[in-house]
Order: structure tokens, then sequence, then C-alpha cells
């Protein structure tokens, strides 16, 4: 097991695409965090960087007490979890676990039995002599996990393994992959662009856009205090509701009209983005702030209420007991749930 | 073959299980596909007709039809009889001549060329892009433009009538480095990624990883490998001037050419076409052999 420093570590590619900005984490050690970010972020980069596969091109990275820049993915003492799995197509599932126990030159008796405790652990003993291409989806992706897990890596990387399976097995190897995590306790990053696998997975998130790290944090810290119009938006299905208003003798101002009735930010700005999760609003109040709904989603669970407030366009989500109705409700926005972010900066203030 | 596998797959789709029907296309299909396989094999079947027929008889009236009784003798005098101007190679002589020119010239060509397009596609050479298109390029120099330095140069090694000098000038292979390249290409980054951190240094990730992939790439490579290096005719002619080096393709040329001794002075054609329907026979073992095991690779193994 191992702590993870990364110290100002960037990333431009040859072709000078700066991927990752200077990112500066620690990672202690048997900590699962989560890279999130959408599409084209940086995330795998980041990934292929701590595991070997890409050169870093400035900054240090250490696993354990080393600095590990220049070795090896095999010195590394890693172990990864591809997306599409990348087994072996010719080996069978013994063989593909203990590829690399072999070439470490572990004793066929040793790797005999660390692939038996793995497929054991991972429910594959019917499967050891079957070929990658005769499993089901998930079953490769527990093979891919057993792979990791034989060698007792210090560090598991993870690049968006679940991706390819279909919604209800995806949460279901969300809780095994965890729940084997925390057993085994080996530090992981783990790449997705599913947010939501991000909230139930980490012990810590960081939220990448655009190759810069937005926020580092606890996912409660991360929903709950968004440092960034970004991270308020990315977070969270549907994201956080975010309006343009003024400040204007003390009060927040959505248009001529539409008052709210919150105490604006400590810091003295004219304009501010109020932002509001719409599970946070609720119905009714005393008509200071009216929804025009236009849409009512059904979800069973709940409802979402589509619509605008002050010629901006909010969502709020309610209760399935609670009325709802297309045209003008009352809400209540309260003033310990608002968010307020910069203006232009999109900062949290 | 193709055309055989699909049309029986139809039919069994088509027709019902109780009572298959036959249908006027599948008539016309097996029709066609009959009367092909009689026109190909006619002529084998003609010259198996004349070798049973005495020399005299074949240099009077030509390829004969039907059955006399030297068959037996023709196949034996070709098989084991000394034969040439020096009397000193018999017809396994040149079979084994023969073999070792087909799988030298294969496996040698898969050899060099799974290495040269591990080496363009898995390195990071400054000039592996242009490595390969200088290699490509030799495509359009096949062996008869460059076979008068190709001898020079064997020639002055001393590598005449060697079986290296018979085989290595052939074994460089574009064609062979293009396909390979093309399969590697088709290998996922991440089966080479995880094979990296698997601890699968260069020649265990060729050895453990790539070989095995390409099963069924070498497969077909080596059916039309060994059949090509088996026909060659030109430069075992130049580089085989020993008669103990002959080759088949070689040796029945020579064949005809020596007058027989048995006082008739006309050539031994007899045995000469025993000695062809001879040469036939690996090259159709070796198809029959690897299409088979072609097949089951190409059904069992995906990437
Ligand atoms: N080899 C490369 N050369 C140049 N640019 C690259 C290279 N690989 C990736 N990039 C660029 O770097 C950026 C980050 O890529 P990366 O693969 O890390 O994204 P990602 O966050 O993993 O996205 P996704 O969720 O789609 O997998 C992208 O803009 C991509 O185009
Ligand atoms: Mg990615």
């Amino acid at each position: 097991m191992a702590q993870v420093t990364l110290d100002r570590v960037r990333k431009t590619y040859p072709n000078g695409h700066e991927a990752v900005q200077p990112c500066t984490v620690e990672i202690p050690d048997g900590e699962l965090v989560v890279l999130v970010g959408p599409s084209g972020c940086g995330k795998s980069t980041l990934l292929r960087m701590i595991a070997g596969l890409e050169d870093i091109t400035e900054g240090s990275l250490s696993i354990g007490p080393d600095v590990v820049n220049h070795k090896d993915p095999a010195d590394r003492n890693i172990a990864m979890v591809f997306q599409n799995y990348a087994l072996y197509p010719h080996m069978t599932v013994a063989k593909n676990m203990g590829y690399g126990l072999k070439n470490r030159g572990a004793s066929k008796a040793e790797i005999d039995q660390k692939v038996a405790e793995a497929a054991r652990i991972l429910n594959l003993g019917d499967y050891l002599d079957r070929r990658p291409s005769q499993l089901s989806g998930g079953q490769r992706q527990r093979v891919a996990m057993g792979r990791a897990i034989v060698r007792d890596p210090e560090l598991f990387l993870f690049d968006e393994p679940l991706s390819n399976l279909d919604a209800k097995l995806r949460n279901q190897m969300r809780i095994e992959i965890r729940a084997l995590q925390q057993r085994l306790g080996v530090t992981s990053v783990y790449v997705t662009h599913d947010q939501v696998e991000a909230m139930t997975m980490a012990d810590r998130i960081i939220v990448l856009n655009g190759g810069r790290v937005e926020q580092i944090g606890t996912p409660s810290e991360i929903y709950e205090r968004p440092a960034s119009t970004f991270v308020a938006g990315f977070m969270g299905a549907p994201p956080m509701n975010l309006m343009q208003a003024r400040v204007l003798n003390g009060a927040v101002q959505l248009d001529g009209t539409t008052k709210l009735t919150l105490a604006p930010p400590a810091v003295a700005t004219d304009t501010v983005l109020v932002g509001f999760r719409p599970e946070d609003v609720r119905l009714g109040g005393d008509g200071s702030a009216v929804l025009e709904v236009a849409i009512v989603e059904e979800l069973g669970a709940h409802r979402l209420l589509h619509g605008t407030l002050g010629g901006q366009s909010f969502s709020i989500s309610v209760g399935k007991d609670e009325t709802a109705q297309v045209g003008p409700q009352p809400i209540t926005l309260p003033q310990d749930r608002v968010h307020f972010f910069h203006p232009e900066r999109g900062t949290r203030l | 073959m193709a055309d055989l596998t699909q049309s029986s797959t139809l039919q069994t789709s088509v027709s019902t299980p109780l009572r298959p029907r036959i249908k006027l296309r599948h008539v016309v299909d097996h029709a066609i596909l009959i009367a092909g396989a009689f026109l190909m094999l006619f002529p084998v079947v003609l010259v198996l007709m004349t070798t049973s027929f005495e020399d005299a008889d074949i240099v009077k009236h030509g390829l004969q039809l039907g059955f006399e009784g030297k068959m037996l003798e023709n196949f034996e005098a070709a098989m084991f009889e000394a034969s040439g101007f020096t009397k000193t190679i018999t017809g396994t002589r040149m079979l084994m001549n023969s073999m070792i020119l087909g799988l030298g010239f294969a496996i040698g060509k898969i050899v060099i060329s799974m290495m040269a397009a591990y080496a363009i596609v898995y390195f990071r050479l400054r000039f592996a892009t242009l490595a390969f298109w200088i290699i490509f390029t030799t495509l359009l120099l096949p062996l008869e433009v460059r076979i008068l330095p190709s001898y020079e140069a064997i020639q002055s090694l001393g590598l005449a009538n060697t079986y290296t000098g018979l085989i290595v000038p052939l074994i460089a292979s574009a064609t062979g480095t293009f396909f390979f390249r093309q399969f590697f290409r088709s290998i996922p980054e991440e089966l080479v990624e995880a094979a990296r951190i698997d601890g699968a240094g260069p020649v265990k990730f060729f050895i453990d990883i790539i070989i095995p992939l390409s099963r069924t790439m070498i497969a077909a490579i080596f059916i039309i490998m060994f059949v090509y290096g088996w026909n060659q005719y030109l430069w075992p002619t130049l580089i085989t001037t020993d008669e103990g080096m002959f080759t088949l393709v070689r040796g029945i040329k020579q064949i005809v050419q020596v007058l027989s001794q048995t006082g008739a002075m006309i050539p031994e054609y007899g045995k000469a076409l025993a000695l062809s329907l001879i040469a036939m026979i690996p090259p159709v073992l070796i198809v029959i052999f690897f299409q088979s095991w072609f097949v089951k690779g190409l059904t069992e193994s995906d990437k």
C-alpha cells in the first residue's frame, strides 16, 4: 500500500496540446480517488501518467517514498483495469490472471495459489479454463479485476472500467469494486465521466475541466460547496440552477419584477450568479418567487418541474406526492441552500 | 470453396427439416461447381493416365487417355532411379531439396517479415515510416530484376550450390512485412499497455502475445509462401549447378533433356510426368492441412 503524490504534474503532448495543467494532489494510503470530468478533459492522460504509459512533461510523481517519473510501468507495482478489459484473447482466464506473476518469476505453485484465491474472491472459479471470448461482459470485467488483484499491487488504476456494461450490471459492479477495494485497502485512482459513480464510490473526487483541476474534495464537499459553476453544473442530475442576478440595495434581483428574499453575498459585486439545486427548492411560499412551470417530467420516485423563474430557466424536483401541474407555482428558495458565484470567473463567492 | 460453404448453409437454412426441397438455383450452382472441378482436374487425370504408357507411345501419340501397365514402373523410376547427366540424383533427393527450399523460404519469410513489422509498429524508431515505405517499394523490384547482382553476390560469397545460397536471397519479403504490419496495427493499444504493466518486455511480448495472436496470419502467409517457394524455378536454376542440389521443379526439366539410355534415345516422358504429379502433392497437402487450421483460428479467436 502506498501514498501517491503528484507535484505540479503537467502533460503537453508532442503536438503541443496541453492535456493536463500543473496538478498537485496527495492521495493518502488506502484512499479511492475518483477523477471525473467531461470527455477530453485529461482524465485518462493523468491516469496514464501515473501508470507510466505516458511520459510526464513536468513535475514529479511519487508512489510510496520514491519518485517514479522514469520508472517502467512494470516496476511501479501498479495494476490497471482498462475500459475494454484488454484481456489476452488467446489465454485462458487463469493464464490471463497469472501472466503478470509469471513475468515476475513467481513459481508455478505460487501463481496457482494466488489465481485460485483471486478467483474465489471474484466468483470466477468455474471459468478458469475459459477464454475471454467465452465470457459475458461482466465476467470479463471480473477477470480484469482478478488480473489486477493477483499481483498485490500498491496502487489500482481504473480507466472507466464499467462503461461497457449495462446499467444494472454497472450498479452491481460499482458496489463490488468499492467493497473489494476497501477490503484490500489498496490505494486507487478511478477515472469516470459518470458523476453518480464518482459520488458513490469516492473517498475524494477530483473534478477536471479542460486539463485543469477545478476542485478536490469529498463527495459531500463537492456537492454541498461546489468551487465553481462548472462543478456545480457537472455534479448533480439535474444540474444546479444558475441565474444571473443583480445586487441592488442589499437585495438580489433577477429582473425588474422578481426580487429574491436572500441576503446577498458578503463580497461586494453588482452582478452575481445565484445557484440552487433543484431538490433544495420547495413548492409553495409567499409568492415572492413564482415558477412558470412549462413541463412536468415524471420519474417515478419524484417529478421534475421545468420552467422559468424571472425569465430564466429553472428546474425543481418535488416528491411524487406533491401536486405538480403546468402554470405558475409559488416556490420557496431557502437562504441556507443558496450558492453564489462570480459572474465572470464562475468561482464561488 | 467460399461458394460451396455458402450455398450449403443457404440450403440448410431454406429447406424445411422434414422434406428438403431441392431448388433450381442450387442445382445450377452445383452443376457449375462440378463442371469447374472437372475442368481443373482433367489435366491432372490426363497426366496420370499418360504415365501408364511407354515413353515411345507418348512420343508418338502425345498425352493419352486410358491405362497401360507402366504406371508403377514410371513412378518407381521417378522416385528412386538416379538420373541426370551425372546419375547422382533421385526423385526422393529432389523432393527433399524442394521441401527444404519450400519450408526454408516460407519460414524464413515469416520470421523476417514478422520481426521487421514488429520493429516498425512497436518501436518508436525515428524513421519507421520511411523504413516501411522503403521496404514496401521493393515490391516493385522482384527477384527477376535483381537477379544478376544477387547471383554475383551469392557466387562471390561461395554460397552457390548451398541451401543457404538457395534460400537466403529469396526471404526478404515486402508482402509479408506489409501484411504483418497491418495486422499488428489492428491489435488494440490497451493490450500492449496491459502487457507492459504485466511486465512483458519486447521479447516476451513478441513471443507470448504477438505470435499466438498472429496464428491465422502466419498460417495464411505460410500457405502462400510455401507454394511460391516450392514453385521457384529461375533462381534454383541459376544458383544450383550441382545436380545433387536440384529441386523437383528444376529436375523435371533435366529429365526431359537427358535422353534415356535404354537405347531408344527418347526422353523419359513417363518418368517426368510422374515426377510432375509427385511435385504437386506437398503443396496440396500443405494447403489442405493449413486451411483447416486457418479456418479454425479465424472462428475461435477474437482480438
Ligand atoms: N496522443 C495524443 N496526442 C495529442 N493529444 C492527445 C493525445 N491523447 C489525447 N490527447 C488530447 O488530450 C486531451 C485529453 O485526453 P484524454 O484521453 O485524457 O481525455 P479523457 O478525459 O480521458 O476523455 P474521455 O472521457 O473521452 O476518455 C484530449 O483533448 C485529447 O484530444
Ligand atoms: Mg479517457
